[in-house]
C-alpha cells in the first residue's frame, strides 16, 4: 500500500496475476490528480488491467481525465482496460470525460530559430514602412478633405472645428503656460549658475531667449499637445470605431475623413503655433523673473538686451516647425483611432502607442529641421 | 427532480437590495435544490442579474440572508467565504475572459488554485473543459477577441466548470446567439447538468430555454420572487406578467416545439 502525498486518494497494485489488479480508494479529484496520475502512468501497459474502484468516494472531472488517459494507453497498446464498481453518478461523470477527450496531439511548440527571428525582424521592418505610408494617405485624405471644404463651403463643419479648436487650443493653455514659466525659470537659474563664473551674467539673456524662442517652447508644447492631444483623437476616434459608428457614417453617406480627421486636424493646425507663441511668451517671464530673483538683472534690461541682440530668425525658425508637429500628431492621432479594432484592448494598446509614437516623431522632425536650419544658415 | 427531501443548496430569506432610493428586491426568499436546472426570469429591470450578483458575493443586500451549501455568506469569515467560492462557478453575460490570455490560460486561471497540480496536467484539464464546452481544440491557443460570441461564452462556461463546481451561475446564456447554437447550449447545459449532477442557476430572457433546459422557474416581480414552480404550473398562474409571459405569441412558438412528452400544459 501506497500513499500518494497531499492527496486523499489511495492505491494498491497487485502485479503478481496475469493481469494488473489495482484497487483505488478515497477521493479521486483535482486535489489528488498529479499523484494519482503519477501513479496511473507507472503501471504497466502489456498486461491486462482490472482497476476496482468500489472504495472510490468521490470521483471528479480530473480522476476521470486520469482514468480515461490510461484507458486510452492501455487500449492504444491492444490491452484491455475494465473499470469496476462505480457508483452511477461516477459512470456518467466517466462517460462525459471519454466522450470529450481531447484527440492526443503532438504539441506544436518549437524553440525559436535564426529564421523565426529574421522572419519577425522583417515584418517589423516592412510594418514600418507601411505604417509611414498609411500615414501618407491620411494626409492626402486631410489635404482633399480640405480642398473639399474651400470649394464647398457648405460641406465643411465650422462647429467641428471651433470645437476641437477649443478642446486642443484653449483647454491646453493653463498647462503649456505653466510649463513653459518653468522651463524658463530653470534655463535661467541653470545659466546664471554658469555664466557667473566668467562674469557674463547678462549672457543670460541669450541663452533664455534663444533656446526658448528656437527649441524648447514650441518642441515642448508638442511634445505636451502630444501626449494629451494624440490620445484624446485616438480614443474618440477609436471607440467610435469599437461601436460601430464609423460604418454607420459611410452606410449613411458621410465622410469619416471629412467628418472626424479634418476638423481634429485642422484645429491642431489651428491651434499649436498659437500655444507655441504663449509657451514662448511665458517662457520669456519665467526666465526674466528669475534673472531678475538671481542676478538682478531688471526686466527692463531684461527687455532691451532681448530686443536688440536676439535676432528674430530665432522667433520664425521656432514657430515654422508648429505646422509639421501639429500635422504630425493630428495623423498620428487620427490615424491610429481608425486602426482601433473592436475591442477594449486595441483602444489602449493604440492609444498609448499612438502617444509614443507622436512623441517620437515630433522628436525626430525637431532633430531634422535642426539639421536643416544649421545647413542653411539660419 | 420528483423531491422527496430535497436538499437546498442555495437559501435567501428576506433578501433587500437597494441603490441609493431605487429598491431592487424587498423580501426576496428564494431556494434552488440540489441538481436541480432553476430558471430566473423578469421584466427588464427587475433585478435577475442583480440577484446572481448578490448570490454570488459581488453584491450585499442591505438585508437578509444569503446561505449556499449550508454556510451564511454574509456572516461567515473570508476563509469559509473562499471556500465555498471555490465549490461554484460564474459564466458572465459575454464570457468575461481575460482578454490578456489565451482560452486556455483563461480555463487554468481557477485550477491554478490548486495546491501542487502539475502544470502539464493543468493544461490537460483546461483542454479538457474546453472541449466539454464543445469548443474545438485549436481554440484553446486562440484569445477571446479572436472568438465569435457563441464561442465566447462556451469558453466562459469552460472557465466556469474548470474546477468541477456543484453550482454553475449562467447570466443570459443564449443572449445574442442564433437560434442553433441557442438550442445547442441548451442541450450542453442540459447534458451537463445531468452527467456532472451540477446545479444551474440560469439568468434568462429566452423561453426556448426554460423549455428546453429547466427543471423549474422562479419569476421575479414586484420586487421579490412571485412564484417558483414547472413550466406547466407557470401556465396557470394568475398574474398579468407572468401570464403575458407565459401565453403571448412567442412562448406559444416555443411551448410547440417541445416534444410531446414534456408538454403537459
Amino acid at each position: 500500500m501506497q500513499n500518494i502525498p497531499r492527496s486523499s486518494a489511495r492505491i494498491e497494485v497487485d502485479l503478481t496475476g496475469p493481469t494488473v489488479l489495482a484497487t483505488l480508494g478515497g477521493s479521486l479529484g483535482v486535489e489528488s490528480v498529479s499523484g494519482l496520475h503519477a501513479q496511473l502512468t507507472a503501471l504497466p501497459d502489456d498486461r491486462p488491467l482490472k482497476l476496482d474502484l468500489t472504495q472510490v468516494t468521490h470521483l471528479d472531472t480530473a480522476g476521470a481525465w486520469s482514468l480515461c488517459i490510461l484507458r486510452r494507453r492501455n487500449e492504444t497498446a491492444g490491452q484491455s482496460v475494465e473499470l469496476t464498481g462505480l457508483d452511477p453518478h461516477a459512470m456518467d461523470v466517466l462517460a462525459t470525460v471519454t466522450a470529450s477527450l481531447p484527440e492526443l496531439k503532438a504539441s506544436d511548440q518549437r524553440p525559436l530559430t535564426l529564421a523565426d527571428r529574421l522572419e519577425s525582424l522583417g515584418r517589423a521592418v516592412s510594418g514600418g514602412a507601411v505604417y509611414v505610408v498609411e500615414l501618407t494617405a491620411y494626409l492626402g485624405l486631410f489635404m482633399a478633405g480640405l480642398v473639399r471644404g474651400v470649394t464647398n463651403p457648405r460641406s465643411f463643419r465650422l462647429t467641428a472645428l471651433v470645437h476641437h479648436c477649443h478642446e486642443v487650443g484653449v483647454k491646453a493653455v493653463p498647462i503649456v503656460a505653466i510649463m513653459a514659466f518653468l522651463i524658463g525659470v530653470v534655463l535661467a537659474f541653470q545659466g546664471s549658475a554658469q555664466l557667473r563664473q566668467f562674469g557674463a551674467e547678462i549672457f543670460v539673456v541669450d541663452l533664455i531667449a534663444v533656446s526658448i524662442l528656437r527649441e524648447l517652447g514650441i518642441l515642448l508644447t508638442a511634445i505636451i499637445v502630444a501626449g494629451r492631444t494624440a490620445s484624446a483623437f485616438t480614443a474618440a476616434i477609436g471607440s467610435m470605431k469599437m461601436r460601430e459608428e464609423i460604418d454607420a457614417m459611410r452606410t449613411l453617406g458621410i465622410d469619416p475623413a471629412a467628418a472626424l480627421i479634418v476638423p481634429r486636424v485642422l484645429a491642431l493646425l489651428l491651434m499649436l503655433p498659437i500655444l507655441g507663441l504663449i509657451a514662448n511668451v511665458a517662457g520669456l517671464i519665467g526666465g526674466a523673473l528669475m534673472s531678475w530673483v538671481e542676478l538682478g538683472i531688471s526686466p527692463a534690461t531684461f527687455r532691451l538686451r532681448l530686443v536688440e541682440n536676439v535676432a528674430v530668425t530665432h522667433l520664425v525658425v521656432g514657430m515654422v516647425k508648429a505646422p509639421v508637429f501639429a500635422l504630425i500628431i493630428g495623423l498620428i492621432g487620427c490615424h491610429a483611432g481608425m486602426k482601433v479594432e473592436s475591442n477594449a484592448e486595441s483602444l489602449g494598446r493604440m492609444t498609448s502607442s499612438a502617444v509614443v509614437a507622436a512623441i517620437f516623431a515630433v522628436i525626430v522632425a525637431d532633430a531634422m529641421f535642426s539639421v536643416f536650419f544649421a545647413q542653411v544658415g539660419l | 427532480m420528483s423531491g422527496a427531501a430535497q436538499e437546498s443548496v442555495i437559501e435567501l430569506r428576506g433578501i433587500r437590495t437597494q441603490f441609493g432610493t431605487t429598491v431592487v428586491h424587498d423580501g426576496l426568499d428564494l431556494d434552488v435544490y440540489r441538481g436541480e436546472v432553476l430558471g430566473v426570469v423578469g421584466g427588464s429591470g427587475t433585478g435577475k442579474s442583480v440577484l446572481l450578483r448578490t448570490i454570488c458575493g459581488l453584491l450585499r443586500p442591505a438585508e437578509g440572508s444569503v446561505e449556499v451549501l449550508g454556510t451564511d455568506m454574509l456572516r461567515a469569515d473570508e476563509a469559509t467565504r473562499s471556500q465555498i467560492e471555490a465549490r461554484w462557478g460564474v459564466m458572465f453575460q459575454d464570457g468575461a475572459l481575460f482578454s490578456s490570455l489565451t482560452v486556455r490560460e483563461n480555463v487554468e486561471v481557477p485550477l491554478r488554485a490548486v495546491a501542487g497540480l502539475d502544470p502539464g496536467i493543468r493544461r490537460a484539464l483546461a483542454d479538457l473543459k474546453i472541449s466539454m464546452a464543445g469548443l474545438p481544440a485549436r481554440a484553446g491557443d486562440n484569445y477571446p477577441s479572436e472568438l465569435s460570441g457563441g464561442m465566447r461564452k462556451r469558453a466562459g462556461l469552460a472557465r466556469a466548470l474548470a474546477r468541477d463546481p456543484e453550482i454553475v451561475f449562467l447570466d443570459e446564456p443564449t443572449a445574442g446567439l442564433d437560434p442553433i447554437g441557442a438550442t445547442a447550449f441548451d442541450e450542453l447545459i442540459r447534458g451537463l447538468s445531468r452527467s456532472m449532477g451540477l446545479t444551474v442557476f440560469l439568468v434568462t430572457h429566452d423561453l426556448d430555454t426554460l423549455h428546453a433546459c429547466c427543471d423549474r422557474i422562479a419569476v421575479l416581480a414586484e420586487r421579490r420572487v412571485l412564484v417558483t414552480g414547472t413550466m406547466a404550473e407557470m401556465l396557470d398562474v394568475d398574474h398579468p406578467w407572468v401570464n403575458e409571459y407565459f401565453h403571448g405569441p412567442r412562448a406559444r412558438a416555443a411551448s410547440a416545439a417541445v416534444p410531446p412528452g414534456l408538454e403537459t400544459g
